[in-house]
């Protein structure tokens, strides 16, 4: 396999678009990565375009988001096409560029990751929400989203003795973060008190352990080492690796281990020959509280039912061990579900171009990213190295 | 949900009928086209016993499109070791505690509206015998 190295990241703000559908958001986050990558639609050699989304079906009505997006893009004919991973699936629409280019079959393939939640009614997107799950002997039972998720951290805090409060630093330190994005849906930190205060949305599961429905595309440009220019500030993918478990969280043999996400995590080690400890920062899927816990203890950040004492010793935060969400994460930049893992992988770029402002990590060179679908059902991470 | 999928669940959905592994002997639900432990593809019916104990539990408060909340959900470890995702009934969220006996039940999960039909499924409920004793006592 070829190497591929990222020459273009872009943005939108995350937030609710009133103002703007898919195609509007999506050609915007294409179009500057492009030119963020110096290219041009329409004169410059662009071989593809993957688009990860994954409730166009269910809540926009629009599915075929590959040429409609090549299309407002200005970037007709090209090859494009959507996919679909759940909450992954802007993980996943950047590991297809990947593998486009690291096959040799293409030279600039470009990924975006677009979501647009905003449009319709809450029981509406619930429901498409919960397609993610098993939909004979999940969804067809009433589980919402945020239930899946209150069974794993009901079941953590049995098995491990923690407290609500023991999951308050990932949002705390996420909205931290947030605060200092100017592309972040919330731009105020929270205190253990706010959010020990928070209304429960579906118990153990507060508030503010959920990330916020929202809109958003981003997107990068990626290609080969023979595509690569001067100008450019290339970023190498030094893994990319995705991996799959039971479709219902029933099926699973440990609830508490995201086998997807400790599979992809090690094949991602393995082929970038990198470890937990060569890690300057993650950005990790923290859709909610547990799901970040979980993810770190898939990685190697925590054995078993320690992330949250790692934590509270600050290892996750800001200056500390392995910075976690570092421009405010699922959490507080926001979570446009399929577009989720292209922010990112957007974001990781900037904190290794040294160009994250009052975010950056000082010194970080090697990344780590992952992007969750399904309660862990699927699982998408990539290695980045500055 | 459509009636063909309807049609297609009523053994799962009515009687709680998985499989057990002719190969290895596992038992497993929901029915699937080879054994999760042994991967082996003879596969026979098996009708699990219904009863077991909480191993999670959450309240749905904002439910999706079909559903009428509050309700409660719930992962019944079944004694016969294996794990059912479905809700509980007669119960409130303030009564559930992991380990507590449930037993199933047949009850309507989703309506159609007044042109269709009705959904009917497992729930689980505490387990008689301990409500009883909790009232003696
Ligand atoms: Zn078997």
């Amino acid at each position: 396999m070829k190497d591929v190295f990222i020459i273009g990241a872009a943005q939108t703000p995350v937030g609710e678009h009133w103002g703007l559908g898919l195609r509007e958001l999506g050609a915007t986050a294409i179009r500057a990565a492009l030119a963020d990558a110096g290219l041009e639609a329409g004169t410059d050699r662009i071989d593809a375009l993957f688009v990860g989304n994954m409730l166009g079906g269910a809540v926009n009505g629009q599915e075929n988001l590959g040429a409609l997006l090549a299309d407002a893009a200005g970037l007709l004919p090209i090859e494009a096409w959507k996919v679909e991973a759940a909450c992954a699936s802007g993980g996943a629409a950047v590991r297809a560029a990947a593998l486009a280019v690291a096959s040799g079959a293409q030279d600039v393939a470009v990924a975006v990751g677009i979501e647009k939640m905003t449009d319709t009614v809450s029981d509406r997107l619930a429901a498409g929400l919960a397609s993610a799950s098993d939909g004979d002997f999940e969804a067809s039972h009433g589980l919402s989203f945020t239930a899946l998720s209150a069974l794993l951290m009901r079941r953590y805090m049995h098995e491990t003795g923690a407290s609500r409060e023991d999951f308050a630093p990932f949002a705390v330190n996420a909205h931290a973060s947030a605060a200092k994005n100017a592309n972040a849906m919330f731009r105020e930190p929270i205190s253990v008190e706010d959010f020990l205060r928070s209304p429960l949305v579906a118990a153990p599961i507060g508030i503010l352990d959920a990330a916020p429905v929202c809109d958003g595309a981003a997107a990068v440009v990626l290609c080969s080492r023979e595509a690569l220019a001067a100008h450019h500030r290339p970023i190498r993918i030094a893994a990319s690796a995705a991996a799959t478990d039971t479709i219902g969280l029933a099926g699973r043999g440990d609830l508490l281990t995201l086998g997807a996400a400790r599979s992809s995590a090690e094949k991602a080690f393995a082929a970038s020959g990198f470890g937990p400890k060569d890690i300057h920062f993650f950005e990790a899927h923290d859709a909610f509280t547990i799901i970040t816990a979980l993810s770190l203890e898939a990685c190697g950040f925590a054995p078993r039912g320690e992330a949250l004492k790692r934590a509270a010793h600050g290892c996750f935060a800001v200056g500390g061990c392995v910075p976690l969400s570092t421009c405010g994460g699922l959490k507080g930049r926001g979570h446009p579900v399929g577009a989720s893992g292209t922010y990112q992988i957007v974001e990781a770029t900037a904190q290794l171009r040294g160009a994250a402002g009052a975010n950056q990590v000082p010194g970080a060179r090697v990344a780590l990213t992952q992007s969750i679908g399904g309660h862990g059902s699927i699982a998408v991470t990539h290695v980045l190295e500055g | 949900m459509d009636l063909p999928r309807y049609h297609r669940l009523t053994a799962p959905y009515y009687r709680l009928e998985g499989q057990r592994c002719a190969a290895c002997d596992a038992v497993q639900f929901p029915p699937r086209t080879s054994c999760g432990a042994c991967r082996g593809a003879d596969l026979k019916p098996y009708r699990f016993s219904g009863r077991g104990t909480v191993y999670s539990f959450a309240e749905v408060s904002q439910p999706p499109r079909g559903f009428v909340g509050p309700y409660v959900v719930a992962l019944v470890e079944l004694e016969e070791g294996v794990r059912v995702t479905a809700q509980l009934t007669d119960i409130s969220a303030e009564e559930v505690e992991i380990g507590l006996p449930v037993e199933m039940v047949t009850r309507r999960l989703q309506e159609k509206g007044p042109h269709g039909y009705l959904v009917y499924g497992y729930k689980f409920r505490p387990c008689l015998e301990r409500s009883a004793a909790r009232r003696a006592s």
